[in-house]
């Protein structure tokens, strides 16, 4: 089973059954083209336990929760749960909190990007297209020698807390913990956050979905900035499964509409999709991971990873309370699309994103590095080689 | 140099493929050994070293750490 999921076939008929997943998420409850949406879910889950009050977006979503267990539950079995971080955490910190931003603006992390093509919203054409520049400036930045540094073994107890955390917000979620009458826990009577599966699907399908993604390395960012970095299709195959898989459920269940105005919780903003997407896909390159992929890495245990992923919380939170998000189209009274996008204050934000991770990009760097000589041999290291006690 | 070692233990996602790809792509180099500490790592740079035509033995060194030994061919 091991080797079959790191083939090639592995991780297609793995992005396909994600993809058939995510759809089917939608048929029982998820909201329309967000059967998963990393972005958006954890904007709900921030919104949940009140670190924003944005009504129609607070809900505890189990598909996160799955994620991070699955993906526990799968590295475990395989050897390779591993207690580490120490990577430049701010850094990732931060790169998590814009990732959140520029998704926000899309209204949708590439996950999403994919399943709203796949639900017929050719917005996700624009996005997916910034999403590979964003990616592209990124892999030239690595070109150049652009590393966080090294992450280092830490205590295993270190590597369990992320999972710890999720299932703590599991249990409130499963108990509809209320601290108080203007308390958390928050549930959205209307919007995105009203609308989702009953907690035993959204839960076994993120559980299905953090193991498969763990075995076979999934990573929408990656499946890009793999084929620009050295020419390998191996992620991407796994991506296009994903979406055509999704594709083809839409069709049959009659949830496919092809269109580009007021699509569902989407925008048609062509300069704003794009952008935005810029912004995160800049930001999950540097941090060398889509945002589904660093749930899953969490849950391996990598600290530096669960960090990016309170970095998405704590952004989307942002987003949310600093009118950053992008407003989707509206229908007017006499029937004209009302083009929705970001406020003014979102825009500065994506730009300020942007020019922090081109910041990064070109300065952050390993200290002086060295080239070791041993008898007939050369060494050639990442960051620290020399320089580590 | 005939033989190069990368230690790309610790590094996220490109840079154990990149610096691999690097002492690869040095045409004085015949053997590269890498030392990762991922399966993802292992699985990416011998994935990258086998379609560069190159053959590549991986030995696990315990502890999770792995040695790929990548030979270039001709």
């Amino acid at each position: 089973m091991n080797g079959f999921l790191a083939s090639r076939a592995g991780i297609i008929v793995s992005g396909a059954a994600i993809g058939v997943l995510a759809a089917l998420l939608q048929l029982l409850g998820n909201p329309a083209n967000m059967g998963i949406c990393v972005a958006c879910f954890s904007r709900d889950t921030a919104g949940a336990i009140g670190l924003h009050r944005f009504a129609p977006c607070q809900y505890i979503r189990p598909e996160l929760v799955g994620f991070v267990l699955g993906s526990l539950f799968a590295a475990w079995a395989a050897r390779e749960f591993r207690a580490r971080a120490g990577s430049a955490p701010v850094v990732r910190f931060l790169l998590g909190v814009f990732a959140a931003i520029g998704a926000l603006v899309f209204l949708g992390c590439p996950w999403r990007a994919l399943l709203r093509f796949a639900g017929g919203d050719m917005n996700s054409a624009v996005g997916l297209a910034g999403l590979a520049i964003g990616v592209w400036i990124a892999v030239g930045f690595f070109k150049k020698g652009f590393s966080l540094g090294r992450s280092h073994q830490t205590p295993t107890i270190a590597g369990l807390l992320m999972p710890a955390v999720m299932l703590l917000l599991l249990g409130l979620l499963v108990f509809r913990a209320s601290f108080g009458p203007d308390g958390a826990l928050f549930f959205s009577e209307k919007g995105p956050g009203a609308a989702h599966a009953r907690i035993r699907y959204s839960l076994a399908a993120g559980l299905v979905v953090g193991v498969l993604a763990q075995r076979t390395r999934f990573c929408t960012m990656g499946a890009i900035r793999d084929v620009i970095l050295i020419r390998d299709w191996h992620l991407l195959s796994g991506v296009v499964a994903l979406a055509l898989a999704a594709l083809i459920v839409n069709v049959c269940s009659g949830n496919f509409r092809l269109g580009m105005a007021n699509m569902p919780i989407a925008h048609s903003n062509t300069l704003w999709s794009f952008l935005g997407m810029v912004l995160s896909g800049l930001c999950f390159c540097l941090a060398g991971g889509c945002p589904g992929r660093q749930f899953f890495l969490a849950g391996e245990g990598d600290g530096d990873a669960a960090i990016f992923c309170g970095g998405l919380i704590v952004g989307a939170a942002i987003a949310h309370n600093w009118l950053l998000t992008a407003a989707p189209d509206a229908i007017a009274a006499d029937g004209a699309v009302l083009l929705g996008g970001p406020g003014v204050y979102g825009k500065i934000a994506v730009l300020a994103g942007i020019a922090f991770c081109l910041l990064l990009g070109f300065t952050a760097r390993p200290r002086a590095g060295q080239s070791a000589q041993s008898l007939g041999k050369s060494k050639a290291s990442g960051p620290d080689l020399c320089l580590d006690p | 140099m005939e033989e190069v070692e990368v230690d790309a233990r610790g590094l996220s996602c490109p840079e154990p493929v990149i610096l691999a790809k690097k002492a690869i792509d040095d045409p004085a180099t015949r053997i590269v050994r890498v030392t990762v500490n991922t399966g993802a790592g292992r699985d990416n740079v011998s994935r990258m070293a086998r379609s560069q035509g190159c053959a590549v033995d991986i030995r696990p060194l315990g502890a999770g750490d792995f040695l790929l030994t990548i030979r270039k061919d001709s």
